[in-house]
């Protein structure tokens, strides 16, 4: 007999964006503690493969926490609950043998369901291109040290720019608000000199294209922040609220 | 083939500005006329796309990920060099290239090195332009720290994050181009052949990731900007998905590939943990700063709690073999070290194949608070995957495939042998020889995409005048009908094994035929193991589901073939390269324990010709002919 843990999982399944989904139950069988979560999927889809069943779809890549493809939703919470941490980086010491695990993808009208767990997360590029930049082309910029950055903006800043947009916050929100999202990547370039000349048209674009998206609205309940990987914090959401207002006063 | 490196002439310091001005200018006006495919969204895919852009051309980028912002380049940790001598600690662009030069074995091309140390100074002022918060001193100027080989601070950082932000940097001005209609994003996207008309590269055949339609793209250039094929050898600190497909794909299309057998084994990764495990993780370099890397001297302590071993009993080994750059020494020297300790019995860990790299000493100097500070997140993550808290005990750590310096060949004009084709980033082979220093990836992949294709790429476009063929031209019809067929063929198998399966296969192989120690005989092993495990893959494979959505086992499938043929190119490289140069150490040919290098018959770039399916490739060689250094044995010591 194999030692490591026995799990049940309970998966969501869905063929495609127009197919009903459901879920469905899978035993894991002696699971290493020293497993990743997307490793003992991996172990799972194998068996699926050897009986000639489709695996679960989900996304991933770097695996270390910082690409953000990984996305799914454990046991109600996304990424699964550690604090800090992307469902890549959970690992399998955080559960007990005999656990039930349910595993779902993230749920928003702005994030449609591909297959299974994945997602198409789209929106968020959608929002960077309408303004999370400093329009700058390459060639031309001043010397690094030209510009001085005083050490704490450019740690706040840095705080905020963490940000890996997986887009849990959304997942973890009852309005699927992308307000945490929109907001790291305001702060961010608001904190620092080099933003600032397109600060209010920067908030302003990046908020309307976030609402046509169909993200819903921040009632501040701190969902978010509860459960980003990158800790990003509800005082970029202030922040972003402050520079929206200014912005919506100077008329730009 | 004739390979012709098209280096300019004159004195190496001005090669490049003498360049520039050589080569032929495309107008304003004219420029929007060229499209231009880029194949990859990293630091190099996205840079060169938001520059091309930038100018006016009309450009197309494809990632696989379901976001540029998701490529690979993101996961780099340390830093970025730049020669900008804020410290006035003796550096300057002399320096970094001469750095480079000696880190890489005496095996890469003086010029392109030359010109990315020139190169590296714009890059970090662009960046910074950008937005990009690197660490800064409370004066408001930006700090620096030090990296292997190299005895200056000259790597810029953002706390353990650096590729991160500088992805996100290049990934916001190509989503500024992508927003003003410049760019046409296709993520999810594989590009699984390269199409060539007239002897030119002229489009792309990719699968929809989401769909599973196959389909064309023509353009005037395609530009390869698809990393590395470090999980050739399955384990590896890569991603999940990156692959060697699109360069594979473009050797059999005729593409040289350069030094496949210079790969680079990291020294810093949390060791392997069991049979699960999918991949490796990375503890950045810069952790060698202030953590000293040791084993116990006598094997019976190695499992022994490491506190309870005095320093009497402890061999710091890098400082012992190396004591002028000590826990600094290159990558492939610090990983050959951790491997020979390890080998005599004195690893540490439960699978015995480890060393500490310990940070009590750095502690107690500067306080746990700046060492969290430094290096938090990577604390963090340690602690996360191994359960155990580095503040209190050391890191268990061991060497680990991160990098590849082989790649496709490329002229001065980052240009393969394949008109049209250019190849940027890791995807080449042209900067870092046979090791790449630390902090130097980042700086190459945007040097080549911020600030040297964007120049030459024109000149091919003035030049050239080959006309852009149209998507229902009969090359690109026939290559959809092989990428269609290929795909059939892989799903109609219907074997017993995972993909995966075959993937951990292969890389056992790669790793103990060919990873950090090679002979002759293990590579002769390799020779006969790989097509056998070819043609097993080829009856046995299971692929469930069909073409036509996602499919991650057939994605899979597809990128796993392909190592499968380019594994035996690289041991068949290592095989023929009988000399020893940086991270490519064959046990033949040592001098006390180190790399001994044949400059007589080996000073040379080994670029590989494909002749046709089951038969041998044809080795050709590009002298490296060095104007200004004096290949010189390789010193730490």
């Amino acid at each position: 007999m194999e030692k490591g843990m026995n799990l049940t999982l309970i998966v969501w399944r869905q063929k495609d964006a127009k197919s009903k989904g459901s879920f469905a139950t899978y035993a894991a069988r002696a699971v290493n503690p020293d497993m990743s979560f997307l490793e003992m999927l991996d172990v799972v889809n194998d068996d699926l493969i050897q009986r000639g069943e489709e695996p679960i779809a989900f996304d991933s890549d770097c695996r270390e926490g910082i690409c953000g493809s990984c996305s799914c939703v454990i046991n109600g919470v996304p990424h699964g609950g550690q604090k800090a941490t992307t469902a890549c980086q959970l690992h399998m010491r955080m559960f007990k043998d005999g656990d039930t695990i349910t595993i779902e993808p993230w749920r928003a009208s702005a994030f449609p369901i591909v297959k299974d767990l994945v997602v198409d997360r789209s929106a968020f590029d959608r929002i960077i291109q309408a303004g999370g930049f400093v329009s700058v082309r390459t060639g031309g910029a001043p010397d690094g040290n030209a510009i001085l950055v005083p050490k704490e903006d450019c740690d706040l800043a840095m705080d905020a720019a963490q940000c890996i947009g997986c887009g849990a916050c959304v997942a973890a929100c009852k309005n699927a608000s992308a307000m945490l999202f929109v907001s790291a990547k305001v702060s961010h370039l608001g904190l620092l000199p080099q933003g600032q000349p397109e600060r209010d048209r920067r908030v302003l674009n990046m908020v309307a294209q976030m609402d046509a998206e169909g993200f819903g609205s921040c009632t501040v309940t701190g969902s978010c922040e509860a459960v980003c990987p990158k800790e990003i914090t509800l005082d970029n959401i202030s922040r972003m609220n402050g520079d929206y207002a200014v912005a919506m006063v100077k008329g730009k | 083939m004739k390979l012709d490196s098209k280096i300019p002439s004159g004195p190496l310091g001005q090669k490049w500005d003498k360049h520039k001005f050589d080569l032929k200018l495309v107008s304003p006006a004219n420029k929007r006329k060229f499209e231009v495919i880029v194949v990859g969204s990293g630091l190099a895919g996205s840079s060169a796309a938001a520059t091309l852009a930038e100018l006016g051309y009309s450009v197309k980028s494809f990632c696989y990920q379901d976001s540029p912002r998701r490529a690979h380049s993101i996961a780099a940790q340390g830093g970025i060099n730049g020669a900008k001598n804020y410290q006035n600690d003796g550096d300057s662009v002399q320096r970094l290239f001469y750095d480079t030069i000696k880190g890489g074995d005496f095996r890469a091309r003086e010029a392109n090195v030359h010109r990315l140390a020139q190169t590296s100074v714009s890059i970090i002022d662009q960046c910074v332009a950008q937005g990009v918060p690197f660490a800064r001193e409370y004066g408001g100027l930006l700090d620096n720290r030090s990296f292997g080989g190299a005895q200056v601070s000259r790597t810029f950082y953002a706390r353990g994050q650096t590729g991160q932000q500088l992805l996100l940097g290049a990934y916001s001005a190509l989503s500024r181009q992508i927003g003003l209609g410049t760019v046409k994003m296709y993520p999810r996207t594989e590009m699984l052949d390269l199409v060539v008309v007239d002897g030119h590269a002229k489009g792309i055949v990719v699968r929809d990731l989401v769909t599973g339609e196959v389909s064309s793209h023509a353009a005037d250039a395609v530009v390869l900007a698809t990393g590395g094929y470090g999980p050739v050898f399955y384990l590896s600190t890569n991603a999940i998905g990156c692959n060697v497909t699109a360069t594979f794909r473009a050797f059999k299309k005729g593409a040289a590939f350069a030094n496949p057998c210079y790969t680079q084994i990291h020294p810093t990764c949390i060791p392997v943990s069991g049979d699960h495990q999918s991949k490796l993780t990375l503890m950045s370099e810069s952790l060698r700063n202030d953590g000293r890397v040791w084993v116990p001297k006598r094997k019976e302590d190695c499992s022994k709690s490491p506190s309870s071993i005095p320093d009497a009993d402890r061999d710091y080994i890098l400082e012992r073999k190396y004591p002028s750059f000590g826990n600094l020494a290159p990558r492939d020297i610090a990983s050959r070290a951790a491997k020979e300790a390890c080998d005599e019995g004195r690893g540490v860990g439960p699978s015995g194949y480890g060393v500490y790299l310990d940070f009590a000493e750095a502690i107690n100097r500067l306080g746990a608070s700046k060492i969290r500070e430094r290096y938090n997140n990577l604390f963090d993550m340690y602690e996360r995957i191994t359960g155990e808290n580095a503040y209190q005990q050391p890191m268990r750590i061991y060497p680990a495939v991160h990098y590849t310096m082989g790649g496709l060949w490329v002229d001065y004009n980052l240009m393969s042998n394949l008109p049209g084709l250019f190849v940027l980033g890791e995807a080449n082979f042209s900067d870092h020889g046979a090791n790449r220093l630390g902090a130097s990836a980042l700086m190459q992949g945007l040097a080549d995409g911020y600030f040297i294709l964007p120049y030459t790429i024109g000149h091919y476009f003035a030049s050239s005048k080959q006309a852009r063929p149209k998507v229902d031209h009969a090359e690109f019809r026939k290559v959809e009908e092989e990428v269609s067929a290929r795909t059939q063929r892989i799903l109609a198998i219907k074997g017993k094994k995972a993909p995966r399966s075959f993937h951990r296969e292969l890389g056992k192989l790669m790793w103990e035929n060919c990873g950090m120690a090679r002979s002759k005989q293990s590579l002769e092993a390799n020779l006969k193991l790989i097509p056998e495990l070819r043609e097993e893959f080829w009856k046995n494979v299971n692929v469930t589901g069909e073409g036509s959505d996602l499919n991650q086992t057939l994605e899979r499938a597809g990128r796993v073939a392909d190592f499968l043929e380019f594994g035996e190119l690289l041991s068949l490289d290592a095989l023929t390269r009988e000399e020893s140069c940086g991270g490519h150490f064959r046990v033949e040919h040592q001098e006390e324990g180190e790399c001994k290098r044949d400059d007589a018959n080996f000073a040379h770039v080994a670029a590989w010709e494909f002749q046709g399916e089951g038969k041998a490739p044809l080795r050709h060689t590009e002298p490296l002919v060095y104007e200004e250094v004096h290949m010189s044995t390789r010193s730490y010591k």
